[in-house]
């Protein structure tokens, strides 16, 4: 099957997966860091990610059939949601602290999509300090960050990554409890993740940020210095 | 073979009967012969939904779950449908199994896990095919393992990311 074919197929699946005449009309994006993010895990065997967002049949697929990965869903915006709704914002960060229960080291690939976005400063950083703690090194982590302010009066939505291919991307907004925060500086998202080295970042036509951040690999034991 | 999907649906769609409904395999080989889905119902055992089981269920045929089970299900080789009423604590392992009501506890299966629409598993799922619909709950992992090897596009990521890092294609180009 020729890589053409491949990807009409996909695009076939993911349009067949959609629930209503809304989802196949969402907007389809591009994308400059998937296509690396995936290389990433394909140079793996049996990689495990990590994916912080809703789950997406068609991504599970694409990931679990296409690149043979072990995929772990642990969507963020229910435990957003429920933070909110409980009126116990000021919990998440500790909430997020306990939040993943891998093994340090244990994760290949993350893929936190826009969740940050959603995040107030102390909650990022604690779950920054997570998604370091459990990747492993020369392991990839993808994310999004909004640049423009968000707009006032609009109604708060989560988005679904819909991956096409590869280079594209399908949004599709879901209501949600809370909306987007204020865009986080670049030298806040660097502190973020002091821990890892930023391979590839894309400032989209859309005032996306795409950030690809690899964990540097641990360093090899020194030894002495060869005595003369 | 997937049409054993759309027989499943009517059970699902119906009001539950009230009483658990045991059919038999008793699909006779007449002359005439019966729609692909008419027969398949004939071979399908319905638990209903006022059924609580604890402990271990085996069988040898489809079964759709409407009512509670707590324990262990293993069906080997035959389709296991959780209704839309149903509720199972337990270790599932079968050919294909399709979700519209609650599991909590890891599934198995040999050849597809099916969450649709309103269906919800936490747990781990190991299967080659899995399929969640868009209105699906689902926590946990998902092993799309493969027998005797690799993915079966394993190549294709690698063709699809060809354009290198230019970090990595700098170095290249600067030695010839």
């Amino acid at each position: 099957m020729s890589l053409s074919d491949l990807f009409s197929r996909r695009r076939k699946e993911a349009a067949d997966s959609d629930t209503g005449a809304s989802a196949s009309d969402a907007p389809v994006h591009p994308t400059k860091v998937l296509a690396r993010f995936v290389a990433s895990l394909s140079a793996r065997t049996q990689p495990v990610l990590l994916d912080l967002g809703p789950v997406v049949g068609s991504n599970v697929s694409f990931f679990g059939e296409q690149l043979g990965c072990k995929i772990i869903v642990e969507d963020l915006s229910k435990d957003i949601d429920r933070h909110v709704r409980e009126g116990k914002l000021d919990d998440l960060p500790a909430a997020l602290s306990k939040r993943f229960p891998h093994e340090s080291a244990s994760i290949d690939g993350i893929l936190c999509w826009d969740v940050f976005d959603y995040l107030d400063k102390n909650s990022a950083k604690k779950l920054a300090e997570q998604l370091t703690r459990i990747l492993r090194p020369e392991g990839v982590l993808l994310a999004f960050f909004v640049t423009a302010e968000p707009q006032p009066g609009a109604r708060p939505e989560y988005t679904r990554h819909i991956v096409i291919d590869p280079n594209h991307l399908q949004h599709r907004p879901y209501a949600a409890a809370r909306g987007k925060q204020r865009p986080m500086p670049n030298r806040d998202i660097q502190r973020m993740f002091e821990d890892l080295r930023i391979t590839e970042q894309f400032l989209l036509k859309s005032n996306l940020r795409e950030v690809l951040f690899r964990k540097p690999a641990e360093a090899p034991p020194s030894s002495p210095p060869a005595a003369r | 073979m997937w049409k054993r999907d759309e027989a499943v649906k009517p059970t699902s769609g119906q009001p539950a009967s009230p009483a658990p409904v045991v059919s038999t395999p008793s699909a006779s080989p007449s002359a005439a012969p019966q729609p692909e889905s008419r027969r398949i119902e004939r071979d399908m055992v319905n638990i209903g939904k006022s059924v609580v089981i604890k402990g271990e269920l085996n069988g040898s045929e489809d079964l759709t779950i409407e009512g509670q089970v707590e324990g262990k299900i293993e069906l080997k080789d035959h389709v296991l449908t959780i209704g839309p009423n149903g509720k199972i604590k337990a270790q599932v392992f079968a050919k294909a199994v399709i979700v519209l009501g609650e599991v909590n506890g890891n599934v198995t299966a040999s050849e597809k896990v099916d969450i649709r629409d309103g269906g919800s598993v936490d747990g781990d799922i190991i299967a080659p095919r899995v399929a969640i619909a868009e209105g699906a709950h689902f926590r946990g992992s998902v092993d799309m393992q493969r027998k005797g090897g690799q993915p079966a596009a394993k190549e294709t990521p690698k063709a699809a990311s060809q354009p290198a890092p230019q970090a990595q294609a700098q170095p290249q180009a600067a030695a010839h």
